[in-house]
């Protein structure tokens, strides 16, 4: 069903009706296959790049679409009604992009925005490490100086895009203790890098996770962004950003999984109606529109604060847990909708169960939210 | 190369369509308007003609004010300008009328190519291209799934069943493509923000010299007596496989004499 938005302006009616016409021709078409066969989807993110849907939410000087955040996520929840995978590698690329946009100087920013906003270059983002995950200050990967740069020496883990990707927003250790992080921007063809297997997981099958082995390449001086020992800092903030992000891919997710339900439950028949036409099923149906609607709701009101210049860390925190759990709970449902025959990969309700549970691990578990929402509280 | 792209806007293949009871033509409010389909090919070709040869590509569509929709859309592709031939006379056009008032319209544009799409999705009439470049005294080079300009002479290539056909002319000419020819590309988000700036040319048919007595329902060499709606399809009949499948289908269709 095709979701009302509430939208500031004609352009960004105009931006989400593009949307629409590419994630239907594009993902809808393709998605069962590459999920199915485990496949990338060659030249997709060239067509998206192209159609300046991976750099919306970064100044147009430097060739992004200039869009505020309760537009771009609407993009990002629209493509993840489509595809999942998709869309959360749309937003990792935006997340990738926000060291280079938020702390770069403006050599760096002219030298490298244009290309990845246009998508000409896809990016990674690479924090987490096998021993380091909701403990990223426990991240160990060595970036030391030497004459001609930083020699980066460790292991990284968990990198959506990996191996694919053209550059990784990623965090080493210059110095000890949570200021001894930096930040660089790596090409994806440094030579000592190399890349893991792709992990097998239980959903987004289409975009490789991998793990990046770095055995000594040397990055040259000018790949910091920042200052080094900024790198959590920097980690941190982009975070709240591409958590954001998370929500809305979490929403899309949901909103499709209930389209999905309420069709079908206005087909199915027992005992001689329509199981929507039943009390206890309607009102399963209802409790997961009130799940969809109430992340969108909360994600908007989140990224709505963040453009109008306002603190959102803790609001992006809410969104990202609301979204994902909400996310779960209705992907869960929708199975129970379809009966055994939502047990089976003949509906993509099922994909979509198994979808839902990275929303709620990535990007900060869900207990880590609640950490962060706690902490504002004690504040 | 001063290109000139034909997009007809047409209602929207997915939804329902329906004549106007009142004079049998297309009710085109009934409808969401969307770009006929061959017609992004269209323009599609002529963007790759002139990054490849520099010019200019013009839109030209006639129709109603919600065309505008889809003039839009050619100039998001990339088109530079547009050509909009709108007056209430013109409604009820037929084939013969639309190609004489759109030629009257390309003679005042001026053109060195003039790119169509080989047919509609409303009308399917197809003789457009055919049309045009008699009254505008031009080759034509129809159903191309190739194009290509040296100079000043133009080739195309049609697929046939026997192979191809390949066909030549010198400018200025009319040619009209299939889907065969490209992947027509996506307006890009930058491309619909600067649409809304480029110049959209409205003409009456007074601006171009069209005689009024010569279009519109009136003037029109066919007429929509009558029209019913399609009867809804009956129900199939299943053939149970029990050894004699291929005897009974052969019945069935015998028994609707397609045997
Ligand atoms: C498909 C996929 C894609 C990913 N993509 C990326 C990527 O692109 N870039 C990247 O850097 N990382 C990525 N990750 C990594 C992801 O962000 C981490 O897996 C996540 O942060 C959790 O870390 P962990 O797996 O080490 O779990 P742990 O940190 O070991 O956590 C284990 C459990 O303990 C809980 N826990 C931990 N600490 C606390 C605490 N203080 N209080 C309460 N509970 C706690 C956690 O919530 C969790 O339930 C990806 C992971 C997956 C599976
Ligand atoms: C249901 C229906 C039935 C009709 N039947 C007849 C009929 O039997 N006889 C008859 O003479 N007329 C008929 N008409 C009228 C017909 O719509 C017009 O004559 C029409 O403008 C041209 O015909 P076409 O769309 O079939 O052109 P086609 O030759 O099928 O179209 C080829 C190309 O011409 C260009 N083009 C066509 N129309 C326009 C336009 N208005 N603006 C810009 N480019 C355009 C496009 O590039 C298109 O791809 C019918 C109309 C309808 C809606």
């Amino acid at each position: 069903m095709t979701v009302d938005r509430l939208l500031p302006d004609q352009d960004a009616k105009d931006l989400i009706d593009l949307t629409r016409e590419i994630a239907d021709k594009e993902l809808a078409r393709r998605v069962d296959e590459h999920e199915r066969a485990e496949t990338y989807p060659d030249g997709l993110f060239a067509t998206l790049g192209g159609a300046g849907l991976l750099g919306l939410p970064y100044p147009e000087e430097l060739g992004g679409g200039g869009q505020p955040y309760e537009v771009y996520l609407q993009v990002i929840e629209e493509l993840a009604m489509r595809w999942a995978a998709v869309a959360v590698a749309t937003s990792v690329h935006t997340l990738a992009c926000f060291p280079v946009h938020a702390y770069g100087t403006p050599e760096q920013r002219e030298r490298w925005l244009p290309d990845m906003l246009a998508g000409r270059l896809i990016g990674g983002y690479s924090l987490s490490e096998p021993q380091a995950g909701s403990d990223a200050g426990a991240l160990t990967c060595k970036a030391e100086r030497v004459e001609t740069g930083y020699r980066i020496t460790g292991n990284k883990a968990w990198i959506t895009h990996g191996g694919i990707a053209d550059f990784y927003a990623l965090f080493a250790r210059t110095g000890e203790g949570s200021r001894g992080v930096s930040c660089f921007l790596a090409p994806g063809t440094a030579e000592g890098l190399s890349f893991g297997r792709p992990e097998e997981k239980m959903g987004l099958h289409a975009v490789p996770t991998t793990s990046a082995h770095w055995d000594g390449a040397v990055l040259a001086g000018d790949r910091l962004i920042g200052e080094e020992g900024q790198g959590l800092q920097i980690a941190f903030s982009a975070l709240d950003s591409g958590r954001l992000g998370i929500a809305a891919c979490a929403t899309g997710l949901a909103q499709a999984a209930l389209d999905e339900a309420v069709a079908y439950a206005k087909e199915r028949q027992t005992f001689g109606k329509r199981i929507i036409d039943h009390q206890g099923l309607g009102f399963l149906l209802a409790d997961m529109a009130a799940g969809v609607d109430s992340a969108r709701a909360t994600y908007l009101d989140a990224a709505r604060r963040r453009d109008a210049g306002l603190p959102y860390g803790r609001q992006a925190s809410v969104a990202k847990l609301v979204a994902t759990d909400a996310a779960m709970k209705v992907t869960t449902d929708a199975v129970q909708v379809f009966g055994g025959y939502g047990y089976t990969r003949e509906f993509r309700v099922e994909r979509y169960m198994r979808e839902a549970k990275i929303m709620q691990i990535f990007e900060g578990t869900n207990q880590i939210q609640r950490l962060v929402i706690s902490r504002h509280l004690a504040k | 190369m001063n290109i000139v792209v034909c997009v007809k806007q047409v209602p929207d293949t997915a939804t329902e369509r329906k004549l106007r009871s009142d004079d049998n033509t297309l009710d085109r409010d009934a409808a969401d308007g969307v770009v006929n389909e061959l017609d992004e090919y269209a323009v599609e070709e002529a963007l790759k003609l002139k990054e490849a040869h520099g010019g200019e590509v013009t839109v030209l569509t006639m129709g109603p004010g919600k065309a505008t929709e889809t003039i839009r859309k050619a100039l998001a592709m990339g088109a530079d300008k547009a050509v909009h031939l709108s007056d209430d006379a013109l409604h009820g056009s037929d084939a013969l009328s639309t190609s004489y008032a759109m030629a009257q319209a390309l003679n005042k544009v001026g053109f060195d190519l003039v790119v169509l799409g080989s047919e509609s999705t409303d009308a399917r009439t197809g003789v457009l291209a055919a049309m045009l470049a008699e009254r505008l005294g031009v080759a034509q080079l129809t159903l191309a799934n190739k194009v290509d300009v040296d100079g000043t002479s133009i080739t195309i290539q049609r697929i046939t069943d026997y192979g191809y056909d390949r066909v030549e002319a010198t400018l200025p000419a009319v040619v009209s493509v299939v889907e065969k020819i490209n992947e027509p590309r996506y307006p890009s988000f930058k491309g619909i923000m600067a649409a809304k700036k480029k110049p959209v040319e409205t003409l009456a048919i007074g601006d171009a010299s069209i005689d009024p007595s010569q279009v519109g329902l009136a003037a029109a060499w066919s007429e929509v007596v009558d029209f019913a709606a399609a009867p809804p399809r009956a129900a199939g009949t299943i053939v149970k496989d029990e050894g004699d499948g291929g005897a009974k289908a052969a019945e069935f269709l015998a028994s609707k004499k397609f045997i």
